[in-house]
């Protein structure tokens, strides 16, 4: 790739808040998902509702937590509530707008594992498990997922199925009963997808600069479609960068180079 | 009635072997200290139940101790993996752990089942998760007014809950601020509960009406012990402690510099030990 002046995980980071609304409330995994619904608030959404489970509404923090239960989202949250309210009043209740969900291991219907790698009685790799991610994933009015990509994390079969996205593909979540919209959206270090209209199958819309059809599926475990119509996405402005830079950078100094960006399994 | 008692006798009176025994705590406020006094006294065949197992489960699955785990999350916050969980599940080291798993949504109503006096909490969940698969605790109802096919899952009543909280005042009422995660919750499910505080305070005469209180009545017994909840935080007295849990991701990597670490600051140690742990942490508070 010629340089382009950002990394291919800053443009997955911009292109997944630039996903997000001023009147969005979202339901934000910990690691990718949280970078990106904060350079969001402090780009162009600063009134989004950020929800993490720990129970803390409205949440703004200065850097990006290590935990979903760091001091500072409940220093400067709207309102904290306890555990069981957060899961029953404001995410059962139907009042989350968007999940945004990090994977383990996806497939091309939006399914997630982050349970285990391997049988689950017998598993190669126990991995943490779910947490908030199976009600996250039918509770919220919509799903945004974020990952990089690899042969290991998109797969034709994911080994278990933590949380549930379109299943088989089609009406599947109807035919469950489940009526929210489920996964609309994935974005990746290279590209953008979204579920075709009737397959549900993700589809990508979108190549970020510099990335090919080629790198795209090279990273991909199973065979991936294009749209007819693919887009460019815009590389990122020199704010929304410096502002990514800049969250990282105090983040980093908070919490003494321990590791931030590895978390996207968290539940 | 709390009872004032120090934490190793609060531990032998209230936890025994075989116990259904919760030590809770949502990322803040974890009963660090109580788990290591646990530890200490050498319980066995305990079910440990939690939604966030963390350092302290990995602790206790390696030191042998539990029969099974009841949880939903099994990672170490923001680093990774838990290593002895992972050495017990996937090796059977020290030996096998019967695993029960939830996903969040389940434990918190499970818990609030309990606390409710209720046999089994209902909530919208599980639609197409895999655990409703592998889990006979977990299964499906229809709303007898409307038909809705909606999740059930047995409350969760510990024999005894331990908890961490900021302060007690001297009639043993009980304060939690912040992130307040299921400790009321936990507490109120629980036959049995002990509580750590940080310190003690005359009366809680100038605290606002709504803060959470658990009355001295729904404990047992209230342990003094400062920078118990290391190395996580208590909201307003000391920060999180994250470089420990990142070097927890290397002890626990190996079997036996896990024994070391734990024979060395656990087994031959006391829970004064934590107070100079959080030291460093207290004027980011």
């Amino acid at each position: 790739m010629s340089e382009p002046g950002f990394t291919p995980n800053e443009m997955m980071t911009i292109a997944a808040s630039r996903a997000l609304g001023n009147d969005d409330v979202c339901f934000v995994g910990i690691g990718a998902p949280s970078a990106a619904c904060n350079v969001a608030r402090l780009t162009h959404a600063p009134d989004i509702t950020l929800i993490y489970e720990s129970g803390t509404i409205g949440t703004a923090p200065s850097v990006l937590p290590l935990s979903i239960g760091d001091g500072e989202l409940c220093d400067t949250a709207t309102a904290t509530v306890s555990v069981p309210e957060m899961f029953r009043y404001w995410l059962q209740g139907g009042r989350v707008s968007i999940g945004f969900l990090g994977a383990a291991q996806i497939d091309r219907f939006g399914n997630i594992n982050t349970t285990v790698i391997g049988d689950y009685v017998h598993p190669r790799t126990r991995l943490p498990g779910g947490g908030g991610a199976p009600e996250i994933a039918t509770s919220s009015q919509e799903i945004f997922i974020t990952m990089a990509q690899s042969k290991r994390g998109m797969v034709e079969k994911i080994d278990f199925f933590t949380s549930f996205g379109h299943g088989e593909g089609g009406d599947h979540r109807h035919r469950l009963g489940i009526e929210t919209k489920g996964p609309t959206l994935l974005i990746t270090d290279l590209a953008i997808w979204k579920p075709d209209a009737v397959t549900k199958e993700f589809t990508v819309v979108s190549l970020h600069a510099g990335v090919t059809r080629e790198m795209v599926q090279e990273t991909c475990g199973w065979k991936v479609k294009f749209a007819v119509a693919l887009e460019d996405t815009p590389v990122p402005t020199a704010m929304e960068l410096q502002t990514l830079r800049d969250l990282k950078a105090r983040t980093d100094a908070a919490h003494k180079g321990a590791s931030t960006s590895k978390g996207s399994i968290d539940g | 009635m709390a009872r004032f008692l120090p934490l190793s006798q609060a531990v032998a009176e209230n936890l025994r072997d075989g116990d259904v025994a919760a030590f809770e705590g949502f990322t803040h406020l974890i009963p660090t200290a109580a788990a290591h006094e646990a530890i200490r006294q050498g319980f066995k065949d305990l079910t440990l139940v939690r939604m966030t197992p963390d350092i302290v489960y990995d602790q206790m699955i390696g030191m042998g101790m539990a029969k099974k785990i009841v949880f939903s999350y099994a990672g170490n916050p923001g680093v990774g993996l838990l290593r002895r969980l992972r050495d017990a599940v996937e090796n059977g080291f020290p030996h096998k752990v019967e695993i029960e798993e939830h996903s969040h949504a389940a434990m918190a109503n499970a818990y609030e089942a309990g606390a409710a006096g209720l046999p089994c909490a209902i909530f919208r969940g599980y639609r197409g998760a895999g655990l409703a698969e592998v889990n006979p605790n977990i299964k499906f109802i229809e709303c007898p007014f409307t038909g809705e096919r909606l999740a059930a899952v047995p409350a969760v009543r510990p024999d005894v809950t331990f908890i961490h909280a900021q302060k007690a005042n001297r009639k043993g009422d009980v304060l939690i601020e912040g992130i307040i995660g299921i400790q009321k919750e936990a507490v109120l499910a629980a036959k049995r509960a002990v509580v750590t505080v940080e310190e003690v305070v005359e009366n809680f005469d100038d605290l606002h009406p709504n803060l959470t209180v658990l009355p001295n009545w729904t404990v047992k017994a209230i342990s003094v012990a400062p920078g118990g909840a290391h190395p996580s935080y208590a909201h307003g007295y000391y920060v999180r402690d994250n470089a420990s849990y990142l070097e927890w991701d290397r002890i626990s990597a190996d079997r036996d510099r896990f024994r070391d670490w734990m024979q060395e600051n656990v087994i031959a140690r006391t829970s004064d030990a934590f107070a100079a742990r959080v030291e460093h942490l207290r004027s980011e508070a």
